[in-house]
């Protein structure tokens, strides 16, 4: 179920040592030809190994020409559909194309706050060194309250 | 530099008091919580990943909703569910551990900016400041988590710090200690980018590189193999390490086998839960009511209260159609989206249509894919169902991992179930979380989270109890490096012998070793082909054709960095296989029918059975050792759980 790369849109991410492509793939698919030795098309990125694709869309999503898209498996899927996203910061936009012509679109949001301004401590309490053996606690201090007479021992 | 290559890599040895070994959630909550405990004491952190944090584990492409979240329910209560669903035999420690800690998690996602569904008149209300969550189920709340993992990342990098964090390292093997081989002292692995072997000595380590997934042949073998439905990059490694260091493994013959949208495996969670939708079979009957008296045939029925009952009954009772030939099971779509619309407005029909693709959009594109290639419209048109080819893991829906340490401070825990550090392995040093805990599942990624955050608290601990560990590697880093490269001599010393590159009687390319492995454990150790059925003879089939695969795995070859990736990664599903095979050979009982039968054992074995299987393997003889280990529940059994939770199984 692979993502492949359009000729006309990539661009090797100008050069770079390595793609955004390469870069985000979890399984290590997507790998820039650079002399064109591989695919006949230098500098530019492919997917090597595309029966291995979970077709997770992290290199579609992350391209910045938005030269990825995906031909979903040619074992098991009929020719024609299409699923495209286009990632914002806040939100992203699907285009659902379906064999008939059909149309879908949707925008989600996706996250709430900036892009890389998550703070992990933020106005978070420090950690109370006395208690860093205490299982009940862990740093944040937001333990559930436990209803301890569901123990059989209690 | 350029003095570096593919058949001479460059060594880099690094030193560090903790290494978090993976990316996924259970590291991300370890990165987290560890740099606030280990404040001041001047431990050195590191954490390698052989994927980009970002986007790396299983929660890598997004998930729709957040499946373990307490709110208003009790710790002791979300126990009561987990063993449920895993047919009694559960560590309550472990699991009520999480319960009691995974809220906090998903209030932290939130103050990230993970958008979490609020009811009617609560948007806009954080979770901790009384929101009411959109439940899709008593443990679910739904949420927008396409950017779910890219979020928790983004503050785990920052909360360690980007210069501690190497991507792109695969660590490979795991080492005990030269003197002391009761304790872990360091690990070594590659670079996929560059010619680079690393070795790290540590003092203690977490173990967090996910589930097994493609060791057995899945459903789709061409382009689609890559369409598993646990991500195709959870390649057993936890498993693998931690056996190869002599680590106990518990319930390892435990599986998951879900029952998703065919082919795309998509989720149906929502559908069942939040749409009301109902399953069927090819000729519109409700097959569970239909098969329900069938549950007493093994004694099965006293897993199952009403229609409450574990994922593995409810895939029985799909499966009893499909084997006698009453298949396609459709889930039908149209009459719960057309239930829905009496109630609702056009524009809340169209809400909910969004909300149902998004189910699929957040985290199986890939099945708005088969469906839009199919023309499939669920509120015209029913979706098949089927069960997957079998996982390994102890996150989801099921419970293979590590024997580990819990708590010591909740009532009634017996002295078997803890040995000092909570989540250490039963290798001193060696600490686990997420689907590497094993007897304690239905975790998911906020309870991996929070099982991070627990174990990198223990290491601390653990670090200030043994300052003056000195660790030392058993092995040369000649050896090491001889031992990791060996697929790319491989490939360099015999490459011209022949004129195909794949064709060659000195190697075997990767690829076609996970093929092998895929058929011996699909044919054998009831895969999707035998309908899930094994017996001790094929079993022992099994066992002998392994023995020859392994021996062949030495001769994997590796003809550029990607392979070498792949080589190593087949190699530890096939630990992660082998000890799979041999926990389902010691059980004589079908503990789990719908995820496994032994066709030999068929029934639910209480008396004899009702315990855990734990094994250790010697990586020296390639043996492994099992045994019985006595279960011991914590939590009272509840007016609304089936008989056989009251059962306390053997006296062992």
């Amino acid at each position: 179920m692979p993502t492949y790369v359009r000729t006309d849109k990539c661009d090797g991410c100008k050069g770079q040592d390595k793609t955004a492509c390469m870069y985000i793939c979890p399984h290590d698919l997507m790998k820039l030809d650079k002399d064109g030795s591989e695919t006949g098309h230098a500098m530019k990125a492919w997917n090597q190994e595309p029966e291995q694709c979970w077709e997770c869309y992290s290199c579609v999503k992350i391209c910045p020409q938005q030269a990825i898209e995906c031909r979903h498996y040619a074992d098991v899927v009929p020719l024609g559909a299409q699923v495209q996203p286009l990632r914002g910061t806040d939100s992203i936009m699907w285009t659902i194309k379906f064999r008939n012509g059909n149309m879908k679109r949707f925008k989600f949001p996706i996250r709430t706050t900036p892009e890389g301004s998550a703070d992990p401590y933020g106005d978070k309490p420090e950690a109370d060194t006395s208690d860093l053996t205490n299982h009940s606690r862990l740093f944040t201090d937001g333990t559930h309250s436990c209803d301890m007479s569901q123990f059989m021992a209690s | 530099m350029s003095e570096y290559t593919f058949g001479n890599p460059e060594v880099v040895e690094e030193e560090c008091d903790i290494l978090l070994i993976g990316g996924g959630m259970a590291a991300c909550g370890a990165a987290f919580e560890i740099m606030k405990w280990a404040e001041g004491t001047g431990l050195n952190i590191k954490l390698v990943d052989k994927a980009a944090m970002d986007r790396s584990g299983a929660v890598a492409q997004g998930l729709s909703a957040i499946n373990t979240y307490m709110g208003e329910n009790d710790p002791a209560e979300y126990v009561r569910y987990v063993r449920g669903d895993l047919m009694g035999i559960t560590r309550e420690d472990l699991v009520y551990d999480v319960g009691r800690h995974v809220d906090d998690a998903v209030h932290n996602f939130e103050d990230w900016g993970l958008p979490i569904w609020k009811q009617k008149g609560d948007e806009g209300k954080k979770l901790r400041d009384g929101g009411k969550p959109v439940r899709s189920g008593r443990w679910q709340i739904m949420i927008n988590g396409e950017s779910y993992k890219w979020i928790v990342a983004e503050a785990a990098k920052k909360a360690l710090g980007v210069e501690n964090i190497r991507e792109r390292i695969f660590i490979v093997r795991l080492f005990t200690d030269k003197n002391d081989p009761s304790r872990v002292s360091g690990c070594a692995g590659f670079s996929v980018r560059e010619n680079k072997i690393y070795i790290y000595r540590f003092k203690t380590c977490l173990l967090v590189a996910g589930g097994a997934v493609n060791v057995f042949r899945p459903r789709s073998v061409g382009e689609g193999t890559g369409r598993a439905w646990y991500p195709v990059w959870n390649a057993g490694s936890t498993y693998a390490m931690a056996a190869e260091c002599g680590a106990e493994m518990t319930l390892m013959e435990n599986r998951f086998v879900p029952a998703r949208f065919k082919d795309g495996y998509g989720p149906v969670g929502a559908w069942f839960l939040l749409f009301k939708a109902k399953a069927m079979n090819a000729f519109g009957e409700d097959y569970q009511e239909k098969n329900y008296e069938l549950l007493k045939d093994n004694g099965y029925d006293r897993y199952a209260m009403g229609y409450a009952m574990g994922t593995c009954l409810r895939n029985h009772l799909m499966m009893i159609e499909m084997r006698e030939g009453r298949g396609p099971i459709f889930m039908d779509t149209p009459s719960a989206m057309a239930k829905l619309a009496e109630t609702m407005t056009p524009r809340e029909i169209k809400h909910l249509e969004a909300e149902a693709w998004e189910d699929f959009l957040d985290m199986t594109i890939g099945q708005c894919g088969v469906w839009a290639g199919e023309n499939i419209e669920p509120d015209k048109e029913m979706s098949e169902l089927m069960p997957t080819e079998p996982y390994l893991l102890g996150s989801h829906a099921g419970c293979a991992g590590l024997w580990c340490s819990g708590p010591e401070d909740l009532p009634g825990t017996p002295d078997h179930y803890h040995w000092g550090y909570n989540r250490m392995t039963t290798v001193n040093g060696l600490f686990t979380g997420g689907d590497g805990v094993g007897a304690s599942g239905h975790k998911f990624s906020s309870g991996s989270f929070t099982e991070g955050r627990i174990a990198a608290k223990s290491m601390v601990q653990y670090c200030k109890d043994h300052p003056d560990i000195q660790p030392e590697l058993p092995m040369s880093t000649d050896e090491i490096v001889e031992e990791i490269y060996r697929p790319v001599r491989t490939f360099l010393e015999h490459k011209d012998y022949t004129t195909a590159i794949d064709i060659n009687p000195h190697y075997i390319t990767p690829k076609m070793l996970q093929f092998r492995l895929q058929k011996i454990m699909d044919e054998y150790v009831a895969g999707v082909s035998t309908w899930y059925q094994t017996n001790r003879q094929m079993l022992e089939v099994a066992e002998k054709k392994m023995v020859m695969l392994k021996e062949d795995s030495l001769k994997m070859r590796a003809k550029d960095l990607h392979e070498l990736l792949r080589a190593w990664e087949n190699y530890h599903r096939i630990i992660a296989a082998e000890a799979h095979m041999q926990h389902i050979k010691f059980r004589k009982e079908t503990r789990y029918p719908g995820y496994y039968y032994r066709a030999d054992f068929r029934d639910i074995n209480d008396e004899e059975w009702k315990c855990f299987v734990n094994s250790r393997y010697d990586r020296n003889t390639g043996e492994w050792e099992l045994k019985k280990v006595k279960w011991k529940p914590l939590i009272a059994v509840g007016e609304k759980e089936p008989e056989g939770m009251k059962h306390m199984g053997p006296d062992l």
